[in-house]
C-alpha cells in the first residue's frame, strides 16, 4: 500500500514538474503522411464534393453540416467523419439505420447511396472531412473501390 | 402614558403590515418579462420565460392546481423522464422534483390522473386533491407494447369525455418505399406499415395492460401526428399531421427543390372513427388545394388522387412540423381565441436548400366546431431572429402546449427546456 501510495506521489510530482517546465500543451503533430495527404486536397476534388453533397445530403444533414437535433446527425467533429475511412465509405455504401452517433439516438433513416460512382463518394466524403471545421486526410476513389468490393450487403 | 406609546408603535406596524401584503399580492401577480420572452406577440399580450428546465420539454399539462407536469424525450441527469414544477413568484415556476425513468412525448392529464407515454406504452399516475401524483414510482401501465422503430417514435396522448384514450402511433417511414428514403424507390403494395402503426388508436382509459387487441384502429392513413386534441364542442378528435418528406430527393425528375419544400401542407384532421386520411398513398397540394398520388403510387405530381380519403380541416406550411394542439377554453384571452385552436409549429428541416420556416405558435379561429377563417402567426421569433429561422438553427423550438388553470397558455421548447407563459393583460 505504502509503495503504491509513493508511486502515486512520485507520478504527482513529475507531472507537476513536467507542466512547469512546459507551459504551452504539447500539440499532437500530424503523421508526415497525414500532412501530405491534407496538402493534397485539391479546389477540384471539393467543389465536385460539393456538388455531390448538395444533391444527395443537403436536405437532411443541412447546408452547414450540422445535422438536425434527434432526426440526422452532424457531419462536423465526429469520429463518425472524421475516424475510420473504412467505415465511412460503408456508411454511403449501404446507408445507416438504429445507430447512436456520438451518445444520441437519431430518429430518421439514411439510405444507400451505392449508386454514386467511386469518384463521386471520394470527393463528397473528401468534402465533408474537409468542411464545417473538419479537416482530415482525401478519400480517394481507389479506396472507395477497394471497399467497395470487398462490403458485404 | 404605557397606552399610548403602544399606539403610537402599533400604527407603523399596522402600515409595514399592510405593505407587505400589497407586496405579496404584487408578488403573486403574473409579471411578463420585460421583453416578452424575445417573443412577438399580438398587442395586449405579454409572455414570462417560467422556466429554464435545460432538458428536452415536450409535452406539458398544468392541474387546476397551476402545477406543471412536463414529459421529456429522454430522462435527465438524475434519470427523471417527467418534471413537476410548482408557481414561484411574478408567475414563474421552479422544478421541484421528477420521477418514470423513461423518455418519451405525450403527457395528459384529467381531474384525478394523470397519463404519460414512453415510445412503447402509455402509464397512469394517480393525482390527489392538490394535484401531486400519489404513485410516482409505481404507475399503472394502461397501454403496452406499441411499435418503436426509432422513426415517428412519439406518442402522443389525448382523451374524449367517453373514457377514451387516443394515442398516435407513427408510421416507422417517410413513403413506405420498399427502401425508406431510397432516390426512386417505389411504394410497397398495400402498405404493411398501417397494419400496426400510421394511425390513430383508441384504447379504455382505465383498462390496465391494453394492446393492439384491446383497442380499436380509430383512423387510418396518418403518417405521424404529434399534436392532437379533443374538440369539445364539436365532441371530435382533431389531430395534425406530420407530411411526408424529400419528394426532390427521392423523385427529382418529378419536383424540384422548391415545390419539394411548399408540398405537401401540414394537414389538420378531424376525425370520426373508421376515416382513412389517405397515407402513404396521398398528399395534399396546398397550392392545388388538391389530394394527389404520391410518386411512390404512381403519381407524377400532376395527377389528382382517386379513393375514399379525408378532406384535411385546414392545411399549413409544408414540413413547418406541428408539434401540439390544444383547443383554447380559457376566459383570459379575449373572445376571438375561445374554443379556437393553438398549433406548436416545432420548425422545418426539410425544406433545404429554400429558406426553412416555423418555430412559431400559429391560431386557427373556429366557430360551431370548425376551422373558420384564415390562420395566423400567434406567437413568432422563438428562433431568436429571422436569419436563425431560415438557417433552420434556432435558439429554441416550441414542442408543447397547456392552458393554465387562469387561462394563460404555457409553451414548451424541446431545445433548450424554456418553458414559456403567455398571458393577456387587459388595456
Amino acid at each position: 500500500m505504502k509503495q503504491i501510495l509513493f508511486v502515486v506521489y512520485a507520478l504527482a510530482w513529475f507531472s507537476q514538474l513536467a507542466a512547469a517546465q512546459q507551459k504551452t500543451p504539447p500539440k499532437v503533430k500530424p503523421t508526415t503522411k497525414t500532412a501530405a495527404k491534407l496538402v493534397a486536397v485539391s479546389a477540384a476534388t471539393l467543389t465536385a464534393g460539393k456538388a455531390v453533397y448538395t444533391q444527395n445530403c443537403l436536405t437532411c444533414h443541412m447546408a452547414d453540416g450540422g445535422g438536425v437535433e434527434r432526426m440526422n446527425p452532424p457531419l462536423n467533429g465526429t469520429t463518425w467523419v472524421l475516424g475510420d475511412k473504412t467505415r465511412l465509405v460503408k456508411v454511403v455504401l449501404n446507408g445507416l439505420e438504429g445507430e447512436d452517433i456520438d451518445g444520441e439516438s437519431y430518429a430518421s433513416v439514411m439510405p444507400a447511396f451505392d449508386a454514386l460512382t467511386d469518384k463521386q463518394i471520394a470527393d463528397v466524403l473528401t468534402y465533408v472531412r474537409n468542411s464545417f471545421g473538419n479537416k482530415a486526410t482525401a478519400v480517394a476513389p481507389a479506396e472507395v473501390k477497394a471497399i467497395r468490393a470487398a462490403n458485404k450487403k | 402614558m404605557k397606552n399610548h406609546v403602544f399606539r403610537y408603535l402599533l400604527l407603523p406596524t399596522a402600515l409595514v403590515g399592510s405593505l407587505s401584503l400589497l407586496a405579496l399580492k404584487t408578488e403573486n401577480k403574473v409579471v411578463a418579462d420585460p421583453d416578452n420572452a424575445g417573443l412577438k406577440l399580438p398587442a395586449g399580450f405579454g409572455a414570462l420565460k417560467v422556466a429554464e428546465t435545460g432538458a428536452r420539454t415536450r409535452h406539458i399539462t398544468v392541474t387546476p392546481q397551476g402545477t406543471l407536469y412536463v414529459k421529456l424525450n429522454r430522462p435527465n441527469k438524475e434519470g427523471k423522464g417527467i418534471l413537476v414544477l410548482r408557481e414561484t413568484t411574478g408567475g414563474k415556476a421552479e422544478v421541484i422534483n421528477g420521477f418514470g425513468s423513461y423518455g418519451g412525448t405525450g403527457i395528459y392529464s384529467v381531474p384525478g390522473f394523470l397519463y404519460a407515454s414512453s415510445d412503447e406504452d402509455v402509464f397512469r399516475y394517480k393525482l390527489n386533491a392538490k394535484g401531486e401524483v400519489t404513485n410516482p414510482t409505481q404507475p399503472e401501465k394502461i397501454i403496452t407494447g406499441l411499435i418503436n422503430r426509432r422513426q415517428h417514435e412519439g406518442k402522443s396522448i389525448a382523451q374524449d369525455k367517453a373514457g377514451n384514450i387516443y394515442v398516435n402511433i407513427g408510421a416507422y417511414s417517410n413513403s413506405c418505399q420498399v427502401k425508406d428514403r431510397q432516390k426512386g424507390s417505389l411504394g410497397k403494395p398495400n402498405c404493411p406499415v398501417l397494419d400496426s402503426a400510421g394511425g390513430i388508436w383508441q384504447f379504455q382509459a382505465d383498462k390496465l395492460n391494453q394492446t393492439y387487441g384491446d383497442g380499436t384502429r380509430y383512423a387510418t392513413g396518418l403518417r405521424n401526428v404529434v399534436g392532437l386534441d379533443w374538440n369539445a364542442q364539436a365532441n371530435q378528435l382533431f389531430v395534425m399531421q406530420h407530411g411526408r418528406d424529400q419528394l426532390h430527393d427521392n423523385f427529382p425528375e418529378l419536383y424540384d427543390t422548391k415545390q419539394s419544400a411548399e408540398l405537401p401542407a401540414e394537414c389538420m384532421y378531424a376525425l370520426k372513427k373508421g376515416d382513412n386520411a389517405g397515407w402513404p398513398y396521398v398528399y395534399y397540394d396546398n397550392i392545388r388545394h388538391k389530394k394527389m398520388m404520391a410518386p411512390e403510387y404512381g403519381g407524377d405530381g400532376k395527377k389528382e388522387a382517386t379513393g375514399n380519403f379525408l378532406e384535411p380541416a385546414a392545411a399549413y406550411p409544408a414540413h413547418t412540423a406541428p408539434n401540439a394542439l390544444l383547443f383554447y377554453t380559457g376566459t383570459m384571452f379575449p373572445e376571438k381565441y375561445r374554443n379556437g385552436a393553438f398549433i406548436a409549429f416545432h420548425g422545418s428541416w426539410n425544406r433545404a436548400p429554400e429558406p426553412q420556416k416555423g418555430y412559431y405558435v400559429a391560431f386557427q379561429p373556429f366557430k360551431d366546431g370548425k376551422p373558420s377563417g384564415e390562420w395566423e402567426v400567434f406567437a413568432d421569433n422563438f428562433a431568436g431572429s429571422p436569419e436563425k429561422a431560415t438557417a433552420g438553427r434556432p435558439d429554441h423550438k416550441p414542442c408543447g402546449l397547456a392552458q393554465g388553470p387562469d387561462g394563460s397558455l404555457y409553451v414548451t421548447d424541446d431545445k433548450q427546456g424554456t418553458i414559456y407563459r403567455i398571458v393577456y393583460a387587459k388595456k
